[in-house]
C-alpha cells in the first residue's frame, strides 16, 4: 500500500519526478564534512602546539584564584586613589583629543573616498588603501612607534589615537556619505553650485548627525583602548596598571580595575544619552 | 483661520514674533553653553595630555625623521638583493604570523563557545531564571569592559609567558563582546517556534537548540567572523606583553632600534590583516547568499 501526501502523489513518484531533491548530494556533503573537519583539525592543532594541557590550565586557574585573593580588599588610601584618578583623567583627555582631531582630519579623506563625491577612480582607490593601512596597524603599534618618535608621555598616545582613528572614521564617514540622498546636491548644482558647494550644502547637512554619532561611538571605544596605551609608555592609567602588575601590588591593581570599569560605564552612559538625543532630534 | 489673524499688528502675529524670538534666544543659549563646555573640555584635555602647538611642531619633524629611518633603501638595479636584505628573516616572520593567526582562531572559537552558552542565559526573553540572567549579564559586562591586553598582563603571570596567556585573554574579552551581541540577537527573535516546541514537551535546552538557535545562526556567524577580524589585529600586539605572536618580534625591533625590521614587520602585519578581512568578507557573502536562497 502506498501512502499519498496532500498533492496526491506518492513519495516514490515524487522521487522519480524530482530526482534532484531526493538524491543524496555526495559532493556537497563531502565538501561540508571537509570544511568542518579542517576547522576542527586547525583547532586541535592549535590546542596541541599552544600546550593547552589540563595540568597547565588547572595550575593557572589556581594562580588566578590566588591573585584574586591578594586583590581583596582593594587599596583605598586617598593618596593612591587620587594618583589613579589623575591618570584616569589623563586617559580621558587623550581619548577626547585623539577622537576630536581624528574626526576633523577624517572628514576630507571620507569625502575623497566616497564614490558619489570624488569621481576620480584611481585617486579614490589610493585614498582608500591609505586608510586601510592606518586601520590595519593596531593602535598599540602606532603608540610604540610614536613613543620612539616623540618620547614617553600622553602626546604619543594622542598621536596614536589620531592616526589609527583617521582610518576608522574615514571609512565610517564615507559609508554615510555614500548612503545619502543625492537630490539636495542636485538642487544645489541646478542653481549653479560647484562641486564644493554641492558637498557643503547638499551632502554635509544630511550626514553631520551620522558623523557625530559615529564619532561618539569611536570615543567610547577610545576610552577603553586609551586605558592600555600606557602599557607601552604612551600615557594614561595603563602605565600605572602595568607597573603595579609587574610589582605585584595586587590590591592596587584591583583599585585601578574598578576605576576603569566605573569610568567606562559612565562614559558609555553619557555618550549613549547624547547619541539617543541626536537620533531622536532628527 | 481668517486672513486678519496673520496681519501684522494683530495679536496672533505678535504672539508668533514673540515665540520666534524666544526660540531664537533659546537656541543661542544652547549653542553658547554647548560651545563653552566643549571649549573647557578641550583646554583641560590639552593641558592634561601636554598637547600644545609647540610640542606638536617639535614632534612632527621627529616623526618624519623616524619614518625615514625605518624605511629601507631600495635601488632599482639592486631591487632583488635589497628586498632579500629587508626581509632577511622572512621564513621566521611568516611562521610567527601563522602562529598569530592560529592564536586568533583558537581564541575566537573558545570565546564564541562561552558567548553562546552565556548569551542564551543572558537573553531576557528566554533566559532560564531571572537570577541566572542577571548574573551572566554582569559577567559578560566585566569580561568585555576590561581590555584584552590587561587580561593578557594578568594571565602572563598566572599561566606563564607564551601564546596560551594571549589566547585566553582574547577569548575572555571576545566572550564578553560577542555574548552581548548574541543575547541581543536572541532577544529580537520570534518566540512562536519556541512555544510550539514547549507545547510538544521539549525542555529548555531542546527549545534553545531547535527553536531559537536556527533563527539566530546567520547573525551569529556574521558576528563571529567580524570578531575574528578584530582578534587577528589584537593577536598581533599580544607579544608586546609577552603573550605570543608576531608582537614580540615587533617590540624587540622597536626597542633594539632595528629600524628596517620595524617597517618590514608592520608591512607584513598590514598584509595579513587585509588578507584576513578579505577572506572573511568572502565567507560572509557566501554564507548570507546561501541563506537567502534557501
Amino acid at each position: 500500500m502506498m501512502r499519498l501526501n496532500q498533492h496526491g502523489i506518492s513519495t516514490l513518484e515524487a522521487a522519480q519526478r524530482y530526482p534532484e531533491i531526493f538524491s543524496v548530494r555526495w559532493r556537497q556533503r563531502a565538501m561540508q564534512s571537509l570544511a568542518w573537519g579542517s576547522a576542527l583539525a586547525a583547532l586541535l592543532y592549535g590546542l596541541v602546539i599552544f600546550d593547552f594541557s589540563p595540568v597547565r590550565i588547572w595550575n593557572g586557574i589556581g594562580q588566578l584564584g590566588m591573585l584574586v585573593r591578594f586583590m581583596v580588599p582593594p587599596a583605598t588610601a586617598p593618596s593612591v586613589v587620587w594618583e589613579f584618578l589623575q591618570a584616569i583623567f589623563e586617559t580621558l583627555a587623550m581619548a577626547f583629543l585623539g577622537t576630536l582631531f581624528a574626526a576633523l582630519l577624517a572628514i576630507p579623506f571620507a569625502f575623497l573616498s566616497a564614490r558619489n563625491v570624488f569621481r576620480f577612480r584611481l585617486g579614490r582607490f589610493g585614498v582608500r588603501r591609505g586608510m586601510d593601512f592606518l586601520r590595519g596597524v593596531d593602535q598599540l603599534v602606532w603608540a610604540l612607534v610614536f613613543v620612539r618618535a616623540v618620547g614617553l608621555g600622553p602626546l604619543a598616545g594622542v598621536l596614536a589615537i589620531i592616526i589609527s582613528d583617521i582610518g576608522t572614521l574615514a571609512k565610517l564617514f564615507s559609508e554615510a556619505v555614500e548612503g545619502c540622498d543625492r537630490k539636495p546636491g542636485e538642487g544645489v548644482a541646478a542653481s549653479g553650485g560647484n562641486t564644493l558647494q554641492c558637498t557643503r550644502f547638499g551632502i554635509l547637512p544630511q550626514v553631520l548627525p551620522m558623523f557625530i554619532s559615529s564619532t561618539l561611538y569611536i570615543f567610547e571605544s577610545n576610552v577603553r583602548s586609551a586605558t592600555i596605551l600606557g602599557i607601552v609608555g604612551a600615557g594614561g592609567i595603563g602605565y600605572q596598571l602595568s607597573e603595579r602588575i609587574r610589582g605585584h601590588h595586587w590590591e592596587e591593581v584591583a583599585t585601578i580595575l574598578i576605576l576603569i570599569l566605573v569610568t567606562v560605564y559612565l562614559i558609555d552612559w553619557v555618550s549613549g544619552k547624547i547619541r539617543g538625543r541626536l537620533i531622536e532630534g532628527e | 483661520m481668517s486672513p486678519q489673524h496673520g496681519h501684522p499688528g494683530s495679536g496672533a502675529w505678535q504672539d508668533f514674533c514673540a515665540q520666534q524670538q524666544r526660540a531664537r534666544v533659546e537656541q543661542y543659549r544652547v549653542w553658547m553653553v554647548g560651545s563653552g563646555v566643549f571649549l573647557a573640555l578641550f583646554l583641560t584635555s590639552a593641558y592634561l595630555s601636554h598637547f600644545s602647538p609647540g610640542r606638536i611642531a617639535e614632534g612632527v619633524p621627529k616623526v618624519h625623521e623616524y619614518i625615514v629611518k625605518i624605511l629601507p633603501e631600495l635601488g632599482v638595479t639592486t631591487f632583488r638583493d635589497d628586498m632579500a636584505y629587508w626581509f632577511y628573516a622572512f621564513p621566521d616572520w611568516v611562521k610567527l604570523l601563522g602562529e598569530t593567526l592560529l592564536m586568533a582562531y583558537v581564541a575566537t572559537l573558545l570565546g564564541t563557545l562561552g558567548a553562546l552558552v552565556l548569551g542564551f542565559v543572558a537573553a531576557r526573553n528566554v533566559g532560564p531564571s531571572r537570577w541566572l540572567t542577571a548574573l551572566s549579564r554582569r559577567l559578560l559586562e566585566v569580561a568585555r569592559t576590561v581590555p584584552d591586553l590587561v587580561y593578557a598582563l594578568i594571565f602572563v603571570f598566572a599561566f606563564g609567558l607564551g601564546p596560551l596567556a594571549g589566547i585566553l585573554a582574547i577569548a575572555v574579552h571576545s566572550m564578553g563582546a560577542s555574548g552581548k551581541l548574541f543575547s541581543e540577537a536572541i532577544e529580537n527573535v520570534d518566540l512562536k517556534p519556541l512555544d510550539g516546541l514547549k507545547a510538544a514537551g521539549g525542555n529548555w535546552v531542546q527549545g534553545m537548540r531547535f527553536a531559537v538557535f536556527p533563527l539566530v545562526l546567520p547573525s551569529l556567524v556574521s558576528y563571529t567572523l567580524w570578531r575574528f577580524e578584530i582578534n587577528v589585529r589584537t593577536a598581533t600586539v599580544m607579544g608586546i606583553v609577552g603573550a605570543g605572536g608576531i608582537g614580540q618580534e615587533l617590540i624587540t625591533a622597536i626597542r633594539m632600534l632595528y629600524y628596517e625590521d620595524v617597517s618590514a614587520l608592520i608591512l607584513l602585519i598590514v598584509i595579513t590583516v587585509s588578507l584576513t578581512d578579505m577572506v572573511c568578507e568572502r565567507i560572509r557573502h557566501g554564507f548570507i547568499g546561501k541563506e537567502n536562497l534557501s
